[in-house]
């Protein structure tokens, strides 16, 4: 049995992996902002089978309380084996760009926050010496594209972080993933056309466990995003500058 | 693309959609309609709304309450089949009626009031839906049971979708000894052999249902393989479900069923089983859900989709008007090979608009063929009509108003109690006057 803490659990991606958790009888604790939600969450995995939910309602983007929240979790649970960190808001880009208050929320939101819960968690996992930290970057963060680049340099900076954490705490027996999803078809993308690159939240989910499981690095998800990027960073920056990506 | 689609494709509709975001909320205040939308598994148009929007019930896939010494389960409205049964298997329990395939959700399955092999015993699923919240388009949140909001209990339970959106739903499960399925199935020569056999099974097997070789003419008109299964007794092991899936990659321009390839798979499959009658101890999924293990199959049928015409014509004229609609069927040449024959039994629907009802029916799956699918379907029309059957809304695509109205004489008792901001493709069609 497993300890298993979810930050932005009430994200669709977030839930999926939760149930399978959950499924496999391990105990869960979960942070998020919306309480009736989670209370919907909470419910829903004791019936899947969890051996014990327990939850914090926590806006995430209130960086002070961050450290009471994870000494909330510690005397929750003594070890911490998988901690997956899946909050976060997409960006609206074109508002960003005409609103500077917005554009450090956002930023704040997908990076600041991730910057100081890893700070703080890194410190519990490096004297565990063991245990999984996961961690719901983006491929948006692999290179600015003018579609994007708040919520993008937001994962970028989220990416860059989780690499130097996985460097160090390597030594520490401690996994460090960098997940990269694509395009997700979550109830916050309805309104959006699906073509062909879409996955669904249980698809990425599976992706997610079985990343935990193998100890892998970094992954994309669904993995044809890594060929697909490849190419989009290699594109030289004077072609690239011209394009409408 | 949108993701809003059909399961036959036909017709064609680029629908726009949104997501209710948890069962707390409401519904769009556009001036447009709307339709509450499942997995999309109806074939036809009654899950589109080409003039407005759906509703999708995705983000609504929570269990509620699940009781595993009384089997009452409450989930909300887009929870699947298949997650219900992930769930509720291991505690001996099990779904009391369900349709051909598992990836259902329960608003699509009280909506179209599905039903399955045990029909003959166990009705349809609104025969075990206890209760039900109807959230209505001026924020009104409706229980609904046999003895609470009676009238919309009755009107939502095979009313399309129409009423309101279903938030969550309490369901009454059964009990099994086994999940696994002890099963016969018997090859049969003739269509009078498949009414005795069905007769012969009603009492004593709880699914039956026949394969129908749709091709095959003359005196070999009606063959097939009639199956029945029972729950296995409880120190029967337990086959392991396969884990394999199959993925039809793309959509391929062209429907793959053609008269060619039919011939070739009805007659292989007419054929497979050398001795009359072969039984097995199976595991549930591919006894009930043949299908299931291959994913995406409705896209054999090429880009310009299939129609599925499912009737179902009265007990007293059965006979006749199975023997007419499967010789109309061979003579045109084309079909599929999922035709599916079974006898439904007598126990009623709560649902106002429930298409079974006493007597046999028959499902068949149609590529969509210029000026050829719907000339054949107005033959078989004419066949039902005359038998004083009906068709199966979930299925169509095609109806004309004049017959849908025929075959359903209390539809405008579901338009009255009809959400006025809730509309669909079908209803539009079929309540024109």
């Amino acid at each position: 049995m497993q300890n298993i803490v979810i930050f932005g659990a009430t994200s669709a991606i977030a839930e999926s992996t939760a149930r399978i958790y959950a499924e496999r009888g391990d105990r869960l604790f979960l942070v998020a902002r919306n309480e009736q939600r989670l209370n919907d969450i909470v419910a829903d995995l004791q019936i899947r089978g969890a051996q014990s939910v327990d939850y914090l309602i926590q806006d995430l983007g209130e960086l002070d309380q961050l450290e009471v929240c994870v000494a909330k979790i510690k005397d929750t649970f003594q070890r911490l084996d998988v901690v997956l960190l899946a909050h976060g808001t997409l960006s609206d880009q074109p508002a960003c760009e005409q609103s500077l208050d917005l554009t450090l929320t956002e930023l704040k939101t997908n990076g600041l926050s991730f910057i100081s819960l890893l700070t703080l968690l890194a410190n519990e996992m490096e004297e565990q010496r063991t245990g999984s930290l996961a961690i719901i970057s983006s491929v948006a963060g692999d290179r600015g594209r003018q579609s994007n680049y708040v919520y993008g340099s937001a994962k970028s900076l989220v990416s860059t972080f989780s690499q130097g954490l996985r460097n160090r705490l390597s030594k520490q027996n401690v996994q460090v993933l960098t997940i990269k999803p694509g395009f997700v078809d979550t109830p916050m993308t309805a309104h959006l056309p699906k073509g062909a690159l879409w996955a669904k939240p249980e698809q990425l989910a599976e992706g997610i466990v079985n990343a935990i499981e193998k100890k892998k690095n970094v992954v994309y998800l669904p993995g044809f995003w890594r060929y697909i990027m490849l190419i989009i960073k290699h594109i030289p920056e004077f072609v690239f500058k011209r394009l409408s990506l | 693309m949108s993701k809003y689609t059909s399961w036959g494709c036909y017709p064609k509709i680029d629908q726009r959609g949104v997501c209710l975001a948890d069962k707390r909320g409401e519904l769009p205040a556009t001036p447009e309609s709307f339709l509450p939308y499942g997995n999309g598994r109806s074939y036809g148009d009654s899950c589109l709304n080409a003039e407005g929007l759906v509703v999708s019930s995705q983000a609504l896939n929570h269990f509620i309450s699940f009781d595993p010494q009384s089997g009452l389960l409450v989930c909300e409205a887009g929870v699947k089949l298949n997650e219900i049964l992930k769930l509720v298997v291991p505690h001996g329990w099990f779904l009391p009626v369900t349709p051909g395939t598992k990836f259902v959700t329960v608003g699509g399955a009280i909506a179209n009031d599905v039903h399955g092999k045990n029909h003959h015993l166990e009705g349809t699923f609104g025969c075990h839906v206890k209760s039900f919240e109807l959230l209505r388009s001026d924020s009104q949140r409706l229980l609904c049971s046999r003895d609470q909001n009676a009238e919309y209990f009755a009107a939502t339970i095979a009313g399309l979708g129409l009423t309101g959106m279903i938030t969550w739903a309490e369901i009454q499960l059964k009990r099994v000894p086994n999940p696994a399925i002890k099963m016969e199935n018997i090859k049969y020569q003739t269509l009078n052999e498949f009414f005795e056999i069905s007769k012969d099974s009603d009492q004593d097997w709880e699914y039956t249902m026949a394969w129908v070789d749709c091709i095959a003419s003359g005196s070999r008109l009606g063959r097939g393989h009639f199956t029945r299964g029972n729950h296995a007794g409880a120190h029967q092991a337990s086959p392991k479900a396969s884990s394999k899936t199959l993925q039809v990659p793309l959509t391929p321009p062209i429907s793959l069923i053609n008269p060619l390839t039919l011939k070739a798979f009805n007659w292989a499959y007419y054929e497979r089983q050398r001795q009359h009658t072969k039984s097995a101890i199976s595991h549930y999924e591919p006894f009930l859900y043949p299908l299931d293990s291959i994913n995406d199959w409705n896209r054999i049928y090429g880009r310009k989709g299939f129609l599925q015409y499912q009737c179902s014509v009265p007990e007293t004229h059965s006979y006749d008007a199975i023997k007419e609609l499967l010789g109309r069927i061979a003579s045109a040449g084309f079909g599929s090979f999922l035709a599916v024959l079974k006898v439904f039994g007598d126990k009623p629907s709560p649902g106002l608009l429930s298409f079974p009802s006493p007597g046999a029916t028959l499902a068949l799956d149609f590529p969509f063929v210029e000026g050829k699918t719907l000339a054949l379907f107005k033959q078989l029309d004419d066949v039902v009509v005359e038998a004083g059957g009906r068709i199966y809304p979930a299925k169509d695509a095609h109806m004309s108003a004049e017959l849908f109205q025929q075959f359903y004489p209390n539809w405008r008792e579901l338009e009255v109690l009809r959400d006025p901001k809730i509309s669909s493709s079908m209803w539009r069609r079929v309540t024109q006057e």
